[in-house]
């Protein structure tokens, strides 16, 4: 028995030490994983921008590539994250992502973003700390667009009416340009999603 | 069982535990460059 309980002990410690691996690379190696690949989806965004100044067509790109990059100034100056077309695991890896299908940055109808919380980079880890009149801007490539937070709220995974033109009312034809942000909630766990509605307030000339 | 296999590893104490760092480093690197990347994208973390 007790040779037992001892191999038992001497099993666990490395299995253990696994897991606490594990743990260290969802938390750290994931995000350096994100990190990598917004330094390149950063950059190129910025040749973008810089060789087509703002007549660049607002046009869809391709899934995986950087569509515009987004600030939000409560979370302080360094906060910048490319946003990536598409929200498969693959393209989320790469930052927060656009669903395919929904308005552009800017325009008539719901611009809709989902982005980890807790693992690559965790983008969205402090969404539930905006707060009602907050700006998220969002550099196009055609121009700055700043949007205001107007609520936020809490619904199951397959509650996709949060990401029609407008919000909760399937089939209804937008009249704003409205922008929904959703993750993963609570932390650690995705049974719920938190969502972050805005609306657009202005249109300013991009300064690079 | 380790101090079996302490005592199963070639050579003298350096060697034994250079022997040790290597393996433990290489399972590691293979752990934390492709068997946890793959595990994560099936990990409902958020």
């Amino acid at each position: 028995m007790r040779a037992i309980t001892r191999v038992v002990g001497e099993v666990c410690l490395p299995v253990g030490l696994v897991l606490l691996l594990f743990y260290a690379y969802l938390l750290w190696g994931t995000g350096a994983e994100t990190e990598r690949e917004q330094r390149v989806l950063q950059r190129r965004l910025g040749e973008v921008f810089r060789r087509d100044g703002g007549r660049a067509a607002p046009g869809a790109v391709k899934t995986g590539e950087a569509l515009a990059l987004l600030r939000i100034p409560r979370f302080g100056a360094g906060y910048r994250f490319a946003v990536v077309e598409g929200v498969g695991p693959e393209e989320l890896r790469k930052g927060p992502g656009h669903y395919p299908g929904t308005a552009l940055p800017g325009r008539l109808g719901n611009f809709v973003l989902s982005g980890h919380r807790t693992t690559y980079a965790a983008p969205f880890n402090r969404l539930d700390e905006l707060r009602r009149g907050d700006d998220i801007v969002v550099d196009a490539r055609d121009a700055r667009y700043v949007y205001e937070v107007t609520r936020t709220q809490v619904v199951d995974p397959d509650d996709l009416g949060v990401v029609e033109p407008v919000p909760g009312h399937p089939g209804r034809r937008p009249t704003a340009a409205l922008m929904t942000m959703t993750t993963c909630h609570p932390e650690f766990s995705a049974t719920h999603r938190l969502v972050v509605h805005g609306v657009l307030v202005r249109r300013e000339e991009r300064r690079d | 069982m380790y101090r079996f296999l302490w005592r199963k590893l070639p050579g003298g104490t350096a060697l034994r535990l250079a022997v040790v760092l290597l393996l433990t480093g290489a399972a590691v690197a293979g752990l934390w460059y492709a068997v946890f990347p793959w595990l994560a994208s099936r990990v409902p973390l958020g």
